[in-house]
């Protein structure tokens, strides 16, 4: 496929305006603009596109939703806090491409009917953050932000936030928390962000990866966008592949493209000398895949029927040095930091998962253990308000699952038994 | 920093806590610079809505101080019309702010999966033996600190390490440590090591 969302990030200073103007820059705005609001959520929906931040829901519904018989402003809350571990495309789109953003903010804004757009950047990213800066300024200067963008008579600002380092400052209802200027901790749903979002108003929060999407859609039509991957999961899609394999990088495809295909095509294959052992599909969120469940389309639908999810598009690719202990643990360390503490079975069920974890890593558990992180993960799952708590038991749930014999073998043999060359000497295992 | 700022925190008389207090630091205003900056940025959210800029403005008492003190909190709340509290509790939740003095460096290393996957643990490993500090601490003459942090979304480039919140280092060896920790040393950037920025640019 021809890429669209990143053919020119290789080229020299893409990022900027003149570049972008010269590539078909904020045409799609232009279309969109001459049409109606309802007009443009129903292209929006014709195209089917899907959020690409983590849950895949339709963008178009997502819009129509938004409350319009309201003396209430309404908003547009950009989800570039980008922080789900094995995910850095949106970072990609920022540093390369930040202007196809800021035209996805403004048509974004336009359907709905909000007059601003936030967007929440990760604290983390302030290199990004001041190439989007300067490049807004000159967005501003040339009249296609602010006040009546190109002659239209349309007025939209765009605001960069910057978060200050907190995972759940992603989830949607915990990022509009944190640009209110509170702790990033989710909010009860309903009402949703639609009804009451930002400031209590209706709003629409989107990742970045999703409103980069929308231009070519005004601009090649939906059904071009509907035709470019298997049915309901179409348009083109960044997928980010990292871990155990030659050549990690984000790599633009359809959802037709296979896993095998992205791990071993795109990305380079394994390591000299080493084959595949498990890999997360979608972020460190969602359940591992084994190495034959992996000719499997990767969109939404497929990786869903193959019981895991697409999530945020984060392939992470373990090979067979790998131990799912320490793999585990490592994550259950990740979730165990970042819970916000507002669940108490997400706040203490991840303290006791990583505690277990740990315990058994360093080969002084039991064989209960085992069957204990099972059940603490059950009584984490579908017991928070926000989707964290179900993410934070998955690494622990589907390792047991999948590599019950290796927690065994730590119990059995009091060490860990895989060989890893690349791991500290002075972790709590013994000597490998 | 007190609940209330009539009452002062005397551990035995009034609470039990071990609740770490905040460092009151130095005596706090922003610098002028510093305020106006502050007052732009609160004309980006609505006028009854300044709340929103509390993070804006815990990281300018951070640059001012070199970590947010419960001095700057106060008067980040007085300027936001905000308790002194409801400060602290935005500033305890957030990692990138330092609650303590740290180091003139504050090397954060990545050490999430896909890094860990690339040797993220040795390179952590190496720091802390070259350093002569254990992660969490800064060294006797305050020039570094060391951090663990978690996935920075560049697991591509693993491992990741940032410097004050700001400046990136990737694909570090465990090899590279002993340069990196000198460059710094020396206030000297090497651009083999640096710029997450997909370079294309010359
Ligand atoms: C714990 C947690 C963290 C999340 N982190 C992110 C994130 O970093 N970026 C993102 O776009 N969505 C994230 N999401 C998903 C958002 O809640 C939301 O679904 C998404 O931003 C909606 O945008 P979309 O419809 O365009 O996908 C997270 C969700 C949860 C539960
Ligand atoms: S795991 Fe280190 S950057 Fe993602």
């Amino acid at each position: 496929m021809e890429p669209v969302l990143t053919r020119y990030i290789r080229e020299p200073n893409s990022y900027t305006l003149a570049f972008f103007l010269k590539h078909e820059g904020y045409e799609g705005l232009r279309k969109a603009l001459a049409m109606a609001p309802t007009d443009v959520i129903e292209t929006v929906k014709t195209s089917g596109l899907r959020g690409r931040g983590g849950a895949g829901f339709p963008t178009g519904m997502k819009w129509q939703f938004v409350l319009t018989d309201t003396p209430l402003p309404k908003y547009i809350c950009c989800n570039a806090d980008e922080s789900e571990p094995g995910t850095f495309k949106d970072h990609l789109l920022m540093e390369r491409n930040p202007h196809l953003m800021f035209e996805g903010c403004l048509i974004g804004c336009w359907a709905i009917g909000a007059k601003v757009a936030y967007i929440y950047i990760r604290g983390e990213f302030f290199h990004v953050q001041e190439i989007l800066e300067a490049e807004l300024a000159k967005a501003y200067a040339q009249g296609y932000v602010g006040k009546n963008i190109l002659g239209t008579g349309f007025d939209c600002d765009i605001v960069i936030h910057r978060g200050a380092g907190a995972y759940e400052a992603g989830e949607e209802t915990a990022l509009i928390e944190s640009l209110e200027g509170k702790r990033a901790q989710p909010r009860i749903k309903p009402p949703f962000p639609a009804v009451a979002g930002l400031y209590n108003c209706p709003s629409a929060v989107n990742n970045v990866e999703t409103l980069c999407n929308l231009p070519s859609i005004f601009i090649n039509g939906p059904q071009w966008f509907a035709g470019l991957g298997p049915e309901k999961n179409g348009g083109p899609k960044l997928f980010c592949v990292s871990g155990h394999v030659k050549k990690p990088g984000v790599f633009e495809a359809t959802m037709h493209t296979t896993l095998r295909e992205l791990i071993f095509e795109h990305a380079g294959g394994m390591r000299d000398g080493r084959h595949i052992k498990a890999v997360i599909p979608g972020g460190s969120s969602v359940p591992m895949l084994l190495p034959h469940e992996l000719d499997i389309p990767a969109s939404f639908d497929a990786v869903a029927k193959a019981g895991s999810m697409l999530g945020s598009a984060g392939i992470i690719v373990m090979d067979d040095t790998t131990c799912m202990v320490w793999a585990a643990r490592n994550l259950l360390h990740f979730y165990k930091h970042e819970s916000c503490g507002k669940c108490t079975p997400c706040r203490e069920g991840c303290d006791w998962l990583y505690k277990v974890l740990t315990r058994i890593e360093a080969g002084e558990g039991e064989l209960r253990d085992i069957d204990l992180l099972v059940s603490v993960g059950n009584n984490i799952v579908g017991k928070t308000l926000c989707a964290f708590g179900d993410a934070a038991a998955t690494p622990a749930l589907t390792t047991v699952k999948h590599f019950r014999p290796e927690f065994e073998a730590h119990v059995s043999e009091g060490r860990c038994t895989v060989p890893a060359d690349w791991r500290a000497t002075g972790m709590p295992v013994a000597a490998h | 920093m007190s609940f209330h700022p009539l009452m002062a925190y005397d551990r035995a008389r009034f609470q039990k806590s071990e609740r770490k207090i905040a460092d009151e630091g130095p005596p706090f205003v922003f610098t002028p610079e510093r305020r106006a900056k502050l007052d732009d940025i609160l004309t980006k959210y609505p006028p009854d809505k300044k709340r929103s800029a509390v993070l804006a403005a815990l990281y300018l008492v951070q640059e001012q101080v070199g970590y947010v003190t419960a001095g700057g909190m106060r008067h980040v709340a007085g300027i936001l019309d905000l308790a002194p509290a409801e400060v602290e509790d935005v500033a305890t939740y957030y990692v990138m702010f330092f609650k303590e003095p740290v180091g003139k460096h504050v090397v954060q290393v990545c050490r999430t999966l896909s890094c860990a996957l690339m040797g993220a643990e040795r390179v952590t490993e190496t720091l802390s033996e070259k350093l002569g500090i254990k992660v969490g601490e800064t060294d006797a003459s305050g020039t570094f600190t060391l951090l663990e942090f978690e996935c920075l979304g560049a697991c591509d480039r693993a491992p990741v390490i940032m410097v004050n919140n700001a400046q990136w280092y990737e694909c570090v060896r465990p090899e590279d440590v002993g340069r990196l920790v000198d460059d710094l040393t020396a206030s000297k950037r090497d651009p083999a090591f640096s710029g997450c920025h997909l370079k294309v640019e010359a």
